[in-house]
């Protein structure tokens, strides 16, 4: 913070140098400029027509999604049981796979740094594809349905658990390491009663967080056609049955507040 | 207490003898049995239910050996027009999104901390967060296109929608656990609310406020790729449409872009993250 003198001779108070704040300025400015080149592309490509009367659009929906068609509800419990599956399914499968994945990536317990590098580009590109993408590849390779949400989610899951449970593992303690170890274990004896036990509630932990996420993931993945409510969801929204839709809306929003309820009950009993 | 105490007791007099166990993971044995069963009945009617048409698996075998040797060989030239208007609308709708939504998420974030703002300004504030961030980005989408039509200012407002509940949730709480004291010291010279939030709220919060700002970004991008499927816009729709022609090696190109742009991101972010704490 420099002090620098005014006319008077008296010390005058300044939070920046005059070069500090200089370039301050010319940050902003360019990061306005940006957002504003950006906001021309956006607007450049949007019919303003249809934004005027946005406002009549949306109160015309609201009057078609309401009342809810309740009785619609009956037909819906088989595809949540289906979404229920793709998201539990997928977890178990994901946090399988991405175990040894983990274990493969984190500093300390890597066998090569060669190897660490391969499983941290598997974690990259499991986190960096999301879920509905995996979703549509795997809907065009293997048909649609459940099977092809499953393996979504759990490609998806593979780079979630798999970067949490690596970051927990380079953070065990040493010492119970290095206590197995003197005792002459092998490397898998040393994994499972040095680290193993260090990690497991982060990993049970990880999984419940997981899972919550998933059930969300999993009610939208049927609008590329990967099985669950979220089928029905496309079917009704493609007949214009917005009474349906609203159904279903209440549907899904129910079942991520039970979800979510159960995965923070289970997260507070483990922690 | 007394059961736990002999439990041990008997741990220990066992492990004196040679036979140790490890502590099991849960501790109470009915718990621990009842969720075993309950998970194997559970996934026993999953398996059931899973309906699965082999022969349709059995076919797509061939479709995703060519979608792997399409990773081998990726194809950006030849839709190169439609992969750099998706990704240049993707890339657009990205930033205006994160500096919407954080610009609106922080008054919302003010009035989200219960430490400073009164009960019923408290009360809206969570309601818009709780809205925010129950659903999906894409049922969000859906939603807007509808209002707004198809193309990237629907997929801007759906994720600026989504950026406010994340960001205002996240500030509420970094508020919520600041240091009082400095507060405390500001307003004693007799600042305005207004200078208190300036001088003693805004220093305590901006380095996290900033990295999850870049954070968000990162994010934003990441569904920005997914919400064209709906006809928000962006480098999804192009995706969706290469996918539904079989262009695998145009799919793998964009899935490859999308992936670079991720890890740059993720890289630069965790830049910025270290450069503010």
């Amino acid at each position: 913070m420099p002090v620098s003198l005014t006319p008077q001779g008296l010390p005058a108070w300044q939070q920046r140098t005059t070069r500090a704040q200089w370039l301050q300025y010319a940050a902003w400015l360019l990061g306005i400029s940006l957002f504003l080149l950006c906001w021309k592309v956006i607007s450049d490509n949007t019919m303003w027509v249809f934004v005027e009367d946005a406002g009549r659009q949306g109160s015309d929906l609201l009057s078609r999604m309401l009342p809810p068609r309740w009785d619609y509800a009956s037909v819906l419990w088989k595809p949540m049981w289906d979404t229920l599956n793709i998201a539990t399914l997928g977890t178990a499968i994901g946090i399988m796979m991405a175990f040894p994945v983990a274990f493969l990536a984190a500093r300390n317990t890597t066998p090569h740094p060669l190897v660490r590098s391969v499983a941290l580009m598997v974690i990259v590109s499991s986190r960096s594809i999301n879920s509905l993408i995996w979703a549509m590849l795997l809907v065009t390779i293997l048909g649609p349905g459940v099977l092809a949400g499953i393996i979504a989610i759990a490609l998806r899951s593979i780079g979630f658990v798999g970067k949490l449970l690596y970051e927990a593992i380079e953070e065990i303690h040493p010492t119970p390491v290095e206590a197995i170890s003197a005792t002459g274990a092998t490397r898998l004896q040393v994994m499972n009663y040095g680290v193993l036990p260090q990690i497991m509630p982060a990993f049970a932990g990880i999984s419940v967080y997981r899972w919550d996420i998933n059930i969300r993931e999993s009610t939208v993945l049927g609008l590329v056609g990967a099985g669950g409510i979220g089928l029905q969801l496309n079917a009704s929204i493609n007949n214009l049955a917005w009474n349906q839709v609203s159904v279903i809306f209440i549907m899904i929003f129910a079942t991520v507040l039970v979800s979510e309820w159960i995965s923070a009950r289970v997260r507070h009993a483990i922690i | 207490m007394s059961t736990r105490e002999t439990l041990l007791e008997s741990r220990a007099q066992a492990a004196r003898q040679g036979r140790w166990q490890r502590l099991p993971l849960i501790e109470n044995p009915r718990w621990r049995w009842g969720i075993a069963i309950g998970v194997v009945v559970y996934l026993v009617l999953a398996l059931a239910s899973v309906e699965v048409n082999w022969a349709r698996v059995a076919e797509g075998a061939g479709r995703a050996v060519n979608f792997l040797s399409a990773f081998m060989q990726p194809d950006f030239v030849s839709r190169q027009k439609d992969i750099v208007a998706g990704l240049l609308e993707s890339l657009t709708m990205t930033l205006t999104s994160t500096v919407l939504g954080v610009l609106l998420a922080i008054p919302v974030g003010l009035g989200a901390a219960r430490n400073i703002s009164p009960l019923p300004v408290y009360l809206v504030c969570r309601g818009i967060i709780a809205v925010s961030r129950t659903f999906q980005e894409i049922i969000i989408a859906i939603l807007f296109v509808v209002m707004f039509g198809f193309g990237p200012l629907a997929g801007m407002i759906t994720l600026a929608f989504a950026t406010i509940g994340f960001m205002a949730k996240l500030l509420a709480e970094d508020i919520e656990d600041l240091d009082w004291r400095q507060v405390e010291a500001v307003r004693a010279t007799g600042a305005s609310w207004w200078q208190t939030m300036n001088h003693a709220v805004q220093p305590q919060v901006m380095p996290r406020l900033i990295g999850l700002s870049v954070y968000r970004l990162d994010i934003n991008f990441r569904e920005s790729a997914v919400i064209g499927i709906v006809g928000a816009g962006g480098i999804g729709a192009t995706l969706n449409t290469s996918l539904s022609r079989y262009e695998y090696d145009t799919a793998a190109a964009i899935l490859l872009i999308i992936i670079a742009i991720v890890l740059l991101c993720e890289y630069s972010s965790s830049h910025v993250r270290r450069w503010t704490q």
